[in-house]
């Protein structure tokens, strides 16, 4: 376990510089010109020093690995001199965003509570609801329950979260008024009166990414479930005599459980992904909308940056989904 | 050796000869190489199977009705405009943000541009932009599927690469691509054009992953059989061997495959249309209306709801499509 963990770690690393090649040359290949927006009266010899001063005057190869150096040894050395004050390697240079002429970490991580706190809350929301709904649907099949499940499970994953999240807006926060239709980044949780307007803003994005997260899932569940009722050991478990509730319960949703765990772990960066709509769709100011600003404003650093962060999660958590697999299935074997 | 024995001898060499003409000839005729969805069917050979699955298919209720709807929306798309003659691109200003009223059954937008016009106009877009990113995903994921499934060498690199392109964050990647590369391709090809070109092959290119491992599988398992042991031990050459014995054998996952394919296509053009990264303005589709309607989404709802229901419908549509293809092809389920 411990060699195949080693293993799929050491595989990672080769799959991710590869990604961030392939991320960074189509950055290279794009027509787009940062400097785009200079003015025309500037004289083309300053605009050269211009695009010195960004970096861009080195062949790409060059400018691909500073900008691993960058990401892989400037920044975490910068993290360990802010956390511990010590002053390891300090004064290499750090990415900077081209928009802001601010350091690109700097930018993410004040956006990063955001979509953490959406997406998180809905993700969590999404599986709770998700998991109770599979497990009856599947204890009774083929009942109305069932039938009733399948079919808003199915509508709800066939409904994009951009469509699903303006009708909200258009019912609850317009026609009814009861939410707003603009998520507040600049409030800030003092009181129980602000932590019930967090909530308050919060429910429709966390609603909306719920319910499509919960569709998904639940049918998975489900699926897990049918399969689990049928073995064996589940005749065994009620011959001996144990109540139906344990049997289900126990029995069975914990190696049903042990599919959909990684399916909830493979998802989440998925959810991520799906996260740059519905903050598109309620305004809130979280990684997504910093990544679409970024590439409408040419902001080649921050575009790279993000990116390969997305990268980094989807190969992390499929490391971590092969890992987990491993841990609560003994039967799986890797070496 | 006696006459007789010569004489069996003869008739046996002549009777190989016979049968392997007969194998011969309706193995170049019957050939389906290009497009084995629409050739499989007239075959005499296949075609019970294919009936088979479609009186399966029929007894699933979700999926005929989604099927009839499906068809309704198709229609609506395609002999819609000839039966609805406004121009979708007409603006009549004096006539704008109109509701339901006889001249426009479904009102008109901001511009005085007809609702339903657009709505039949935007259909045929995204229904297109589904059917073509559909067909070259399974394309490829079917090529490199078999590939890799067949061809022992291959296995481990197309592995690798598809593993790569799993691990790739798409929905960024995708909105990269279309930016980068709208302007350059709208200047060769026209802005609508090139638009569709750039949108149909970057969702192709980076949705193919589950269809290749899918099929990667089947052939795997198919390899081992004794129908193409027997088939090898006659010399069929491996072209041959693909695409008669392999590739109709592993036709029902891609179909099915395919139809849940055309869903995510349409979901994601929409979503790049509403994300502002999709076709230009004056070219509707459906995702791109409901973009144009969410400035005036208070005033105007209807505008928003009638593409978003058509888009969620179709999606609907053919994932209870997909969903009954599945059940009646799968041959644990189709004998009840």
């Amino acid at each position: 376990m411990l060699t195949f963990a080693f293993r799929r770690i050491l595989l990672a690393i080769p799959t991710l510089l590869f990604i961030s090649l392939v991320i960074f040359l189509l950055l290279e290949a794009s027509p787009g010109d940062p400097l785009g927006d200079v003015p025309l009266t500037v004289p083309p010899e300053v605009k050269e020093r211009m695009r010195e001063a960004l970096g861009l005057g080195q062949a790409w190869y060059i400018r691909y690995v500073l900008w691993l150096k960058q990401f892989f040894w400037v920044e975490p050395l910068h993290w360990i001199n802010q956390a511990f004050g010590t002053q390891l390697g300090s004064g290499g240079q750090r990415i900077i965003s081209f928009q802001s002429r601010s350091p690109v970490f700097d930018v993410i991580a004040e956006r990063l509570p955001q979509t953490l706190t959406v997406v998180g809350m809905s993700y969590l929301i999404g599986i709770l609801i998700a998991i109770p709904i599979g497990i009856l649907s599947a204890y009774r099949q083929y009942s109305w329950f069932d039938q009733l499940g399948t079919f808003v499970s199915m509508v709800g994953f066939s409904m994009p979260t951009f469509f699903t999240g303006v009708v909200f807006i258009i019912v609850f926060a317009v026609n009814l008024q009861w939410f707003p239709s603009i998520y507040d980044t600049t409030h800030r949780v003092t009181d129980w009166d602000s932590f019930l307007r967090q909530v308050r803003q919060m429910a429709m994005p966390v609603t909306v990414l719920a319910l499509y997260n919960a569709a998904q899932i639940s049918r998975f569940m489900r699926a897990s479930m049918l399969d689990n009722l049928g073995q064996d050991y589940v005749r065994t478990a009620r011959a001996k005599g144990l109540s139906e509730r344990t049997v289900v319960l126990k029995h069975v949703l914990r190696n049903s459980l042990i599919p959909v765990v990684t399916v909830i772990a493979l998802g989440l960066p998925a959810v991520f992904g799906g996260a740059i709509i519905t903050e598109q769709v309620f305004k809130v100011n979280g990684l997504g909308q910093l990544l679409i600003s970024a590439i409408h404003a040419n902001d080649i650093p921050m575009v790279l940056t993000l990116t390969f962060i997305f990268a980094i999660l989807i190969v992390t958590f499929t490391l971590i989904a092969d890992i987990v697999y491993g841990i609560l299935d003994p039967r799986i074997r890797y070496d | 050796m006696t006459d007789a024995a010569a004489q069996t001898a003869r008739d046996r060499a002549e009777l190989i000869r016979e049968s392997a003409a007969n194998a011969a000839i309706p193995a170049g005729m019957a050939l389906p190489p290009d497009d084995p969805v629409t050739d499989v069917a007239p075959t005499p050979a296949s075609r019970s199977q294919w009936r088979d699955v479609w009186r399966q298919f029929r007894r699933h209720r979700g999926a005929m009705v989604a099927l009839v709807l499906f068809w309704g929306i198709v229609l609506f798309v395609t002999v819609g405009p000839y039966l609805w003659r406004i121009d979708p691109t007409y603006v009549d200003i004096r006539a704008r943000n109109q509701g339901f009223t006889a001249a426009h059954p479904l009102g008109t937008d901001q511009l005085g541009r007809d609702m339903l016009a657009r709505l039949m106009k935007g259909g045929q877009v995204s229904l297109a932009v589904g059917l073509t990113a559909m067909s070259i995903a399974v394309t490829l994921g079917s090529l490199i599927g078999i590939l890799s499934g067949f061809f022992r060498r291959l296995d481990a690199p197309l592995m690798r690469v598809t593993e790569l392109f799993l691990a790739l964050p798409l929905l960024p990647l995708l909105l990269l691509m279309v930016t980068l590369f709208r302007e350059p391709l709208g200047k060769v090809l026209g802005p609508g054009m090139g638009t569709f070109v750039l949108i149909v092959t970057a969702i192709g290119a980076t949705s193919w992953m589950q269809a290749a491992r899918i099929v990667r599988g089947d052939v795997l398992g198919l390899k081992e059989r004794e129908f193409i042991l027997a088939a090898r031990s006659i010399g069929t050459p491996n072209r041959r061997m693909v695409m008669r014995h392999i590739l109709p054998n592993v036709l029902s996952p891609i179909v099915v495959a395919a139809t849940l394919g055309i869903a995510t296509a349409i979901i994601t053009e929409s979503a790049l249309s509403f994300l502002g990264l999709g076709f230009p303005p004056d070219f509707p589709t459906w995702g791109r209306l409901l973009y144009d309607a969410i400035e005036q989404m208070q005033m105007y709802p209807w505008r928003v709801i009638l593409p978003g229901v058509l888009i969620s419908l179709t999606v609907l549509t053919v994932n209870y499509i997909g969903d009954g293809l599945r059940d009646a092809m799968d041959p644990r389920i189709r004998g009840r």
